[in-house]
């Protein structure tokens, strides 16, 4: 069973609390949000990766040298 | 470290793992507060997330830098959010019995009549291929004052000797 660390500041009592079916859902549909979330992001920059090696690559195809299209950047 | 500091509460995770780490009635008597967060996570994509008072609310905002040894990366939460998310919590795709580090610091915690602003730094590591580095702002659009902070990583669970100190910082 999965449970929670509460700390009462006021007594430095330290409980440990099972999770309620509730949580436990709630749990799951954040970690499903976040894995989506971090998804995307992963997506987005290696699509921006990929735009970026093609326009290199065309650079390149029309005679420029590496030097120069490091400039660019 | 400053003897204006006193260590209010400190916990350690025990074999079962913990789902959270919750500071609950948080005195007011101090000028700001500060957890020290020494941590592992038991997934592949659990980062930490700070939330106050146990509000769900999306009135939270946070930016983070951060570099990986590779890469300098700028994100943010796009709008708002129900927590602020730092970076600083090894995950199970790390070197294993690894800990990362995490500083967290509120000022003003206290106060009934501005927004709270937060300032995390962090740093988890992986030998294999790369160490983060980062530092995250955030801020929660409340003026109430925080008497409770919990930290719940985004996925699985925090491990075994995982620890947390809930410091109180006096200005005198």
């Amino acid at each position: 069973m999965t449970h929670k660390l509460i700390v009462d500041c006021s007594t430095g009592v330290t409980t440990e609390v099972e999770l309620t079916a509730e949580e436990i859902a709630q749990r799951e549909a954040d970690a499903a949000a976040f894995a989506e979330i971090k998804a995307a992001e992963e997506a987005a920059a290696q699509a921006k990766a990929d735009a970026k090696a093609s326009a290199q690559a065309k650079l390149a195809a029309l005679g420029l040298t590496p030097d120069e299209i490091s400039a660019l950047n | 470290m400053a003897n204006t500091y006193k260590a209010i509460a400190t916990v350690t995770v025990g074999s079962g793992g913990a789902a959270s780490i919750d500071f609950q009635n948080i005195a007011s008597t101090y000028t700001d507060i500060s957890i020290n967060l020494s941590a592992r996570v038991d997934a592949a994509n659990g980062v930490a997330q700070i939330y106050f008072n146990n509000s769900t609310a999306s009135d939270k905002l946070w930016r983070r830098l951060y570099g990986d040894g590779s890469s300098a990366v700028s994100d943010n939460s796009n709008g708002t959010s129900s927590y602020v998310r730092p970076i600083g919590i090894n995950r199970s795709d790390q070197t294993a019995s690894t800990f990362g580090n995490m500083s967290i610091y509120i000022p003003n915690y206290a106060s009934s009549s501005t927004y709270k602003s937060v300032s995390v730094d962090g740093v988890n590591e992986n030998n294999a291929t790369f160490a983060e580095a980062a530092f995250a702002a955030g801020l929660w659009q409340s003026n109430s004052a925080i008497t409770r902070v919990t930290i719940i990583p985004s996925s699985g669970n925090f491990v075994q000797y995982s620890t947390a100190t809930l410091y109180g910082i006096k200005n005198s």
